[in-house]
This record gives C-alpha cells, sequence and structure tokens, in this order.
C-alpha cells in the first residue's frame, strides 16, 4: 500500500492565518494563558498536537496546590512558599515561588466560576488533600482525576467565551480559535523579535503558518526521551527546542524528577503514573521483607520534619498538629531514590519493584470512593484488586524541572515577543516540583503569560515584525526532508527513538555517572546522524512515522541538554543524583546551567548566579535551616544576622 | 509466554480502504494498543492512530475491535482466544480521516452548542459554597473523557446522517444535565434540551451506558432524570408556573 514519494511532487502550499497571540500547546498553561489574552482584547489561536481536550494535564490525578486554609487554617501563602523552597532545595527561582504561592488560591476560586466542581468539605468549601512535602492539606481534588476537571474546565471557559463572541459577531471563532491536531515546527523572527510560527495539520500533512508578534509556548515536558515514563507521546520537548533555535536559554535540564510510584508490571504499562494520593491517604510502601523501609532513608534535613516510628506515623492521620508525618510523604526525589536502593539490594518485587500498600489500610468503600481511578486502572490493566492486595511500583520518568528561562513576572524569554509558561518553563520548581504545584503552576504562570504577551503587543503600537520569506520557505523544506531521505533509504524512526530512549534511559537516569554520562553524549551524536537519515513511509496524511521523524529532531536536541548539564553538575540535589557526587554542595545551590543553541542541532552551556533572595524571603526560614543549603555569605540579610525586623 | 495473533487491521482514507492481515507478536499482559504500535515499529510504519494516556484517561484510542466500541488502550489480549482473529476498525459513525483514526469534528460542533456554566449573579471566586452530595451527581458526569464511544454507538445516529443535526447525542445530553444538576448553575436548561437538542430522539435503549469506558450511567442518571424534568415541567402547571415567577423573580432583582 505504501509508496516512496519524491519531495519535489509535496504540495508545498502553505495557508497564512494572522494573530495577536498564539498559544502552542492546549494544556492547562495554554488554555489559561490564551483566555487571559483573550480577556485583554487579543486576537488569540491556540494549537495543539492532539484533539482539544486531550493534552497531558488531562492525565494529572492528585490535585491543584493552593494554600487556601480550607483543611487546616494555619495554612498560608509563606507556608507553601517555604514548602516549594524547600522541595526545590532551594534552586528555585524565589520570585517565581512568591508569586506561585501567593496567587494559586485565586486561579483555584477563579475555576469554580467557570464551572468547576471539586470535592467540597464539610462546610461546603473545596477540600484539600495531603501530599509529599506540603506541610498541610493543600491540593485542591476531584477525587484523582483533577487533571480532567481542570482541562475540562478551561475548555468549556473557552468554548463559552467563543459563545459570547457568537453573539456578539455571528462568529464563534472570531476572537480565539483552536486549532487542533496542528504541529508546530518553526518559530520565525525578524530583526531579532518573534514574527510567526509554522507547522502542519497532522491530518492532511499540509502545512500553516501564523503571523503573531507574540507567542507562548506551553507545550509540556520532554518524557518521551525515557524507556519508563509517565508520560505520553506528545511529550518530545517540542517547545524546549523550538526555544532553543529560537534563540532563547533554557536552565536546570539536569533536574528530572523521576516520580517514586510507577507501575512495574506487566510490562506494556511500565511507568505509566500511580498517583501520590495513595500515599497522601495512606498507602505505606514496604520492601520483599514486609519491612517499612522509608524509616531508613530520611535525610538530615528533613530529621526535624518526619515521624521517625511507624507509631508516630500512623497517628499523624488523624491528629496532624501533634505528630509529624509519615516518611512515605518525604519529596518525590527522596522517595524514587529510597524505592531504587530498596530494588538494588535485593529487596525488591517478583517484577522489580517494591510493595505499595492501601488495601491494609483503608475499608474498600473508602478506596474505591478516593482512589478510583487507580483502582480501574490496575483491576483493568494488571488484574490486581487494590482493595485487597498490594500494588508493585517503581520510579518512573515523570515531569522535568528545567526549561526555558523566563522573566518571573511577564513569562518573557530572552527573545522578544516569546514567553513560555507550564512543564515547559524552568525555575519554578528548583531541583524537584512538589506533587501537585504543577497544576496550580499551570494556571499562575498561564495567566501571567497571556498578560505579559497582550501587553507587550499594546508596547509595539501595531510595529509588527514580518516574516522572512526565505525563512519561511525553509522551514517548509525542514518539514519535508524525511520525505527527501526515504529515497535513499534511511532507518525507520521508531527504530531510531527506542534507541534515544534506552540511552537516556541507561547512562542519564535516576542515578547517574560521569563515564556513564560521556558515553551518553557519545551515543547521541551518532543518534543524531542517524535521526537526520530515517526513512519514512507513506504519504503526508495522519501519518504517525512522519511525525516521528520530525519530533525525533527536538528529543535529541533535548537530551543533549539533558546529558550535558547533568555531567557538568558535581553533586546531587533534588532530580539530578550523581553516584560520584553522593552529597548536595552549598556552592552549587546559586548556580544555573543555561543552555543555548550552537548551530540547529547542538547546545552549548555556560554557568549563572542566582540572584540573592529578598531578605524578606529568607526571613520566612528559621537561620537553622537555612544554614543547611546556603553558604554563609549568602544569609547576611536575614532577621537573625540584622536582629529581629520589626 | 508470547504468541502470534492475527490481527485484521482497516486501512485506508475517505475515499477507499480495505482490511489488510498483519501477523503480530503479542507478550503476556499487553493490551490492544501495545499490538498497533508493535505493527508500527515493524511492517506498517504509517498506520495512523490516536492515543495519549495508554491508561483510559483521554478518550483518545476509540475505535471499534471486533465490532465492540472500545478504548484500545484498555482493551487486554488475554480478552481474544490466541486463535481467534482480531479485527480492528475505525469508528463508524464518523468520516474516516487515516486508518483508524476519524473525524470527531460533530462532537466539537455540538459541544459548542450547550450553552455554558452560567455563574451565580453576586457571588464572588472564592464564595461559592456547595455541599459533596449536592455536586456528586454532576461530578459522575464530569468524569466523562470524551472518548465519543457514546456518540458513536448510539443508534439515533449510527447509521441516520439526517439525523446529526437535530441530535446532540448522550455525551451532550448528559452536559446540559449535568449544567441543570450543578447547585450553582442560574439557567434554564430543561425546554432547550428537548426543542434543541434533541433529548425527544432518544427512546433509553441504554446503548451508550454500556459502551462508556467511565462506566458513567448515562441513561438513568442523566438523560431519564432529563427527561422527567422536562415532562414535569410541561404538564404540572404548579411547577411551571413556579418556575416562571421564580425566574421573573430573579430578574427583577437584577434590574434593581
Ligand atoms: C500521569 C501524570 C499525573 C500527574 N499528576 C499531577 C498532579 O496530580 N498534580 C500536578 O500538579 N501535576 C501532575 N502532573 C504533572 C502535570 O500534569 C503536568 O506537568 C502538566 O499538566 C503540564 O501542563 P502543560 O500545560 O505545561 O502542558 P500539557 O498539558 O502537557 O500540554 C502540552 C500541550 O502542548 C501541545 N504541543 C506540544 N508540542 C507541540 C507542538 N510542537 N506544536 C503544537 N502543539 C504542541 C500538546 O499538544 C499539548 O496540547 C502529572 C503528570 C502525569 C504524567
Ligand atoms: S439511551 Fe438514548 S442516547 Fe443512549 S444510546 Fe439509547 S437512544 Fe442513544
Ligand atoms: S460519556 Fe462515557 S462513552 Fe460517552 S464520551 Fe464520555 S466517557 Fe465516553
Ligand atoms: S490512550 Fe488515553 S484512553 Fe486510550
Amino acid at each position: 500500500m505504501t509508496e516512496m514519494t519524491d519531495v519535489t511532487e509535496h504540495d508545498k502550499t502553505v495557508e497564512v492565518h494572522d494573530y495577536d497571540v498564539v498559544v502552542i500547546g492546549a494544556g492547562g498553561a495554554g488554555l489559561r494563558a490564551a483566555i487571559e489574552a483573550r480577556a485583554q482584547g487579543k486576537r488569540t489561536a491556540i494549537i495543539s498536537k492532539s484533539l482539544f481536550g486531550k493534552a497531558h494535564t488531562v492525565m494529572a490525578e492528585g490535585g491543584c496546590a493552593a494554600a487556601m486554609g480550607n483543611a487546616n487554617p494555619n495554612d498560608n501563602w509563606r507556608v507553601h512558599f517555604g514548602d516549594t523552597m524547600r522541595g526545590g532545595k532551594f534552586l528555585n527561582n524565589w520570585r517565581m515561588a512568591e508569586l506561585h504561592a501567593k496567587e494559586a488560591p485565586q486561579r483555584v476560586w477563579e475555576m469554580e466560576t467557570y464551572g468547576a466542581l471539586f470535592d467540597r468539605t464539610k462546610d461546603g468549601k473545596i477540600s484539600q488533600r495531603n501530599f509529599g512535602g506540603h506541610t498541610y492539606p493543600r491540593l485542591a481534588h476531584v477525587g484523582d482525576r483533577t487533571g480532567l476537571e481542570l482541562i475540562r474546565t478551561l475548555q468549556q471557559k473557552i468554548v463559552s467565551l467563543q459563545q459570547e463572541d457568537f453573539k456578539a459577531t455571528g462568529d464563534y471563532e472570531a476572537n480565539i480559535r483552536v486549532f487542533h491536531e496542528t504541529t508546530i515546527t518553526d518559530l520565525f523572527k525578524a530583526d531579532g523579535a518573534i514574527a510567526g510560527c509554522f507547522g502542519y495539520f497532522r491530518s492532511t500533512g499540509t502545512f500553516v503558518r501564523f503571523n503573531a508578534p507574540a507567542i507562548v509556548l506551553a507545550t509540556g515536558g520532554v518524557g518521551k526521551s525515557y524507556s519508563v515514563t509517565s508520560n505520553s507521546w506528545e511529550y518530545t520537548g517540542d517547545g524546549h527546542a523550538l526555544a532553543l533555535r529560537a534563540g532563547a536559554t533554557l536552565i536546570n535540564m539536569e533536574f528530572l524528577q523521576f516520580h517514586p510510584t510507577g507501575m512495574v508490571w506487566p510490562p506494556s504499562v511500565k511507568g505509566i503514573l500511580v498517583t501520590e494520593s495513595v500515599r497522601g491517604d495512606g498507602g505505606v510502601l514496604r520492601n520483599s521483607d514486609g519491612k517499612r523501609f522509608m524509616f531508613d532513608y530520611i535525610a538530615d534535613v528533613f530529621k526535624d520534619l518526619y515521624a521517625t516510628t511507624e507509631e508516630e506515623a500512623d497517628r499523624w492521620y488523624t491528629d496532624a498538629d501533634n505528630n509529624r508525618r509519615p516518611p512515605e510523604l518525604l519529596p518525590r526525589d527522596e522517595v524514587a531514590r529510597a524505592i531504587n536502593s530498596e530494588v538494588k539490594a535485593g529487596r525488591g518485587t517478583p517484577h522489580g519493584g517494591v510493595y505499595l500498600d492501601v488495601s491494609t489500610r483503608l475499608k474498600p468503600e473508602e478506596i474505591l470512593k478516593r482512589l478510583p481511578s487507580m483502582h480501574h486502572q490496575f483491576k483493568e490493566l494488571a488484574d490486581v484488586d487494590i482493595t485487597k492486595e498490594p500494588m508493585e511500583v517503581g520510579p518512573t520518568c515523570h515531569y522535568v524541572m528545567g526549561g526555558v528561562e523566563v522573566d518571573p513576572d511577564t513569562g518573557m524569554s530572552r527573545v522578544p515577543g516569546l514567553f513560555a509558561a507550564g512543564e515547559c518553563s524552568g525555575g519554578m520548581h528548583g531541583s524537584n516540583r512538589l506533587g501537585g504545584n504543577s497544576l496550580s503552576d499551570l494556571l499562575v504562570f498561564g495567566r501571567r503569560c497571556g498578560a505579559g504577551a497582550s501587553e507587550y503587543v499594546d508596547g509595539l503600537a501595531g510595529r509588527r515584525p514580518a516574516v522572512v520569506e526565505t525563512d519561511a520557505a525553509a522551514a517548509v523544506d525542514r518539514a519535508l526532508l524525511p520525505f527527501t531521505t526515504a529515497a535513499e533509504g534511511g532507518e525507520n524512526p521508531f527504530v531510531v527513538h527506542l534507541e534515544l530512549q534506552k540511552t537516556m534511559h541507561e547512562l542519564v537516569g535516576i542515578i547517574r555517572k560521569a563515564d556513564e554520562m560521556e558515553m551518553a553524549l557519545k551515543k547521541l551524536e551518532d543518534i543524531a546522524t542517524r535521526t537526520r537519515t530515517v526513512a519514512v513511509q507513506g504519504d503526508r496524511k495522519f501519518n504517525p512515522n512522519w511525525h516521528l521523524a520530525l519530533d525525533l529532531r527536538n528529543m535529541l536536541l533535548v537530551s543533549m541538554c539533558v546529558a550535558k548539564a547533568a555531567l557538568e553538575r558535581q553533586e546531587s540535589r533534588g532530580g539530578h543524583t550523581r553516584d560520584d557526587f553522593p552529597v548536595m554542595d552549598a556552592d552549587w545551590r546559586h548556580v544555573l546551567l543555561v543552555l543555548s543553541a550552537l548551530g540547529e542541532d547542538n547546545v552549548e552551556m555556560v554557568r549563572k548566579e542566582q540572584i540573592p533572595m529578598r531578605p524578606d524571603l529568607l526571613d520566612i526560614f528559621e537561620m537553622d535551616e537555612l544554614k543547611k543549603y546556603f553558604t554563609g555569605e549568602e544569609l547576611g540579610g536575614h532577621r537573625a544576622d540584622q536582629g529581629e525586623r520589626a | 509466554m508470547s504468541y502470534w495473533a492475527h490481527f485484521r487491521v482497516w486501512r485506508g482514507d475517505s475515499d477507499k480502504g480495505e482490511l489488510v492481515d498483519y501477523p503480530a507478536e503479542v507478550n503476556e499482559g499487553e493490551v490492544v494498543l501495545d499490538i498497533i504500535h508493535r505493527l508500527q515499529q515493524t511492517e506498517a510504519q504509517d498506520l495512523a492512530v490516536r492515543w495519549n494516556c495508554k491508561a483510559g484517561k483521554c478518550g483518545s484510542c476509540s475505535m471499534e475491535i471486533n465490532g465492540r466500541p472500545r478504548l484500545a488502550c484498555m482493551t487486554r489480549m488475554n480478552t481474544f482466544a490466541e486463535d481467534e482473529v482480531v479485527t480492528v476498525t475505525p469508528l463508524r459513525t464518523f468520516p474516516v480521516i487515516r486508518d483508524l483514526v476519524t473525524d470527531v469534528s460533530f462532537n466539537y460542533t455540538k459541544a459548542r452548542e450547550i450553552p455554558s456554566f452560567a455563574p451565580p449573579e453576586g457571588v464572588e471566586p472564592g464564595e461559592y459554597r456547595m455541599q459533596q452530595v449536592d455536586v456528586e451527581r454532576s461530578q459522575e458526569f464530569r468524569k466523562c473523557i470524551e472518548c465519543y464511544l457514546c456518540q458513536n454507538t448510539c443508534h439515533v445516529v449510527r447509521d441516520h446522517e439526517e439525523n446529526k443535526e437535530a441530535f446532540a447525542g448522550p455525551r451532550y445530553l448528559m452536559r446540559i444535565a449535568e449544567l441543570d444538576m450543578h447547585p450553582l448553575d442560574s439557567a434554564d436548561r430543561q425546554q432547550a434540551a428537548q426543542e434543541e437538542h434533541g433529548l425527544g430522539y432518544c427512546n433509553i435503549t441504554k446503548c451508550c451506558t454500556e459502551v462508556c469506558p467511565e462506566h458513567i450511567k448515562i441513561t438513568d442518571n442523566a438523560l431519564i432524570p432529563l427527561k422527567e424534568r422536562v415532562v414535569d415541567r410541561k404538564y404540572d402547571p404548579v411547577v411551571w408556573l413556579g418556575n416562571k415567577l421564580f425566574r421573573r423573580g430573579e430578574a427583577a432583582n437584577k434590574n434593581r
């Protein structure tokens, strides 16, 4: 059925659209950005690779963190800020963490006005649940399908805006239009500023160009470069790569979050997420000896905050104010490393994980009510009834802390007109993200990017950069390249992809060593050559091997960033663990590794100093705690050094 | 543990197509979507299929497997005998784009025709108060992953292109019920359900409920109650009048 096609036969027609703001990505961050841009009167386009409503955000389970104080009135933005910084091992961009903690409640409440129906407390407010690293129950949730609620609510809000426009103009798409199943492959600049972008419609394979002075990247993560991951096919790091090629910078790329609890069996579902809510709601981790091993893995910096006996840990579920938290709820990096060590020490389960048990801790009805989709997932995919038996779990590549370096307040990158929000932006989560802090991040910084982009467009006062036609023509040729090489007989892109995943998984995975990473970088060079000559079968209509051939280029560039930065950072911190440098080093805390493009398919890296934290934010912490993370000279501004401030 | 299965997959586009036979290796624990991915990695590189989460959460991988509308990522291979031919075809109710991918724009059009949530006047963000028992009914419907299996199955449109114009389909009639049961929604929806969105076409056969992968009781909990509300409204003069008066009262308040 399939024939080779000569590139010269290809239809090079490009459909052209003009917008004020183009948002690439229809997850939580993209949709919230678009709502804001439209609210500021900007004609806005939303673009996504999959169907509208299917973005990765739909998969989020546990909840959305916001210090509303509904479950425990002691909660406030300062406590949330402190938890976020602690979780990120103080490498976070503190301004982002501050804005996030302050604005998250407002963003969640706003969702209710769009129609969201969160689970409720007894007094009718939004219920909040416990999660790793959060001092108080803080996650607004809907059972274990919070992401679905979020994305559906935002999707329906966009529909309601379209209905308003229809009433006013007779056209649903007058001010906001969704181009779904559309992939962007290039960004355009003119005189150093954003001028537009280019891509193809998946269903027809025909090309489209958007002329726009402001572009918001909200493309999500990079997990598809790893063999064991909770991420979907969409997570090929497109936004990261587009930003690099447009001249923006990435930071924190060495930090990848391996979620401690992914499914390990059967093989075909390996990596699929088991939500942290299982532990938040009472689930415990045991090794093959039946031991609750997390008590052995409480790092010094956390000694005062976590229970040291099973009795105290158990009491915490009913009396959180007078007991310390169970160590199962340590930040994710700690738990993932602990599981890794247990399995390595030969105390793993038959399929190479550990046991996660909620059946001995909650009544079946409770489990069905609080964790319905986990129950369903294990029953259908693994023949395990979690109300009766433990689950087998192990680490899975889940979230990238690294991303586009942006201005915290507006979300703008180094490139005028290019913004980034959500998982594809960097800084907010430092070296490790707390569970639930992503969904809130999407809403807070999605909105800020929408506002930032609108303000930027206003500032141009009508002087819009025009796309350079030769750039546009080059984008067409780049997109058609895999068909050209097809005639010369290259490899199947799916095979090259597997090789890339294996390389990253084995050599730049959860525990890293210099020699392995050096080997990975060599292998990546080799894979880069193979990627340039992959051959695709078939024509341009909804053709997955063509799509993958184009995505591969992005995965490679991003993998290079991860490997280079990981090799450079000679310490262990959050989502970056070095076997050869096992401890955290305060001299590395204030250093950011900044990556930029070197040509089209390579990257270079420089070190950059973090901006020192504002003294009033330092004051949120006790001096004793800060000393565990900061060098002495960085703490001069703290209240303890100045005599207590009023 | 592994064996070779006989797959028969529909290949083609809106113009023409055919069932193509593929032998395919199957390993323990695998689902239909795994096999389709294996075909892409081997002999059918350009086989078109939609998927995202691989865990029954996004509703992308809907197709018909041995004639039954299902999610490919949640259909275990061990539900078939090893010598059984597994036939995989695109959803029948929607036009084919390519192979297993169909044009589902019908659903987006219908979604846009249902009036959105109407927030209560004068209640500020952060002041919404609702009891768990009151939100639970609508929450059941909000579990919907928009896989469109119910839309594909409902006989009102399955082989009746002519009904598509007037009928929103189970998923979107359920959306009306969801908003109607939302404790704080302030719009009146019942009459429009009947007159504009085709509730009357539904003759409660429950075929939609049977295929819903989220096990939402679409017919019993959404469609039948919605029909009852419409009927009460039509025939019970007191309810009818009550509603009218209430609405006038509300309008008067707004004018003050
Ligand atoms: C299983 C799972 C559970 C999770 N649970 C939680 C949780 O409980 N709480 C929490 O806070 N976080 C959770 N997370 C993390 C969180 O869901 C994600 O970080 C977040 O949803 C990312 O949102 P986003 O808006 O940045 O991007 P996404 O929702 O991933 O959207 C990316 C969008 O960009 C589009 N796109 C990408 N590339 C292109 C391109 N080249 N052209 C056009 N469009 C493109 C995609 O199509 C998509 O629409 C979870 C993640 C997973 C995988
Ligand atoms: S119950 Fe109604 S909506 Fe559902 S399949 Fe039958 S006729 Fe269609
Ligand atoms: S109601 Fe059920 S079958 Fe219908 S679209 Fe939603 S999840 Fe799918
Ligand atoms: S891939 Fe998401 S439901 Fe099947």
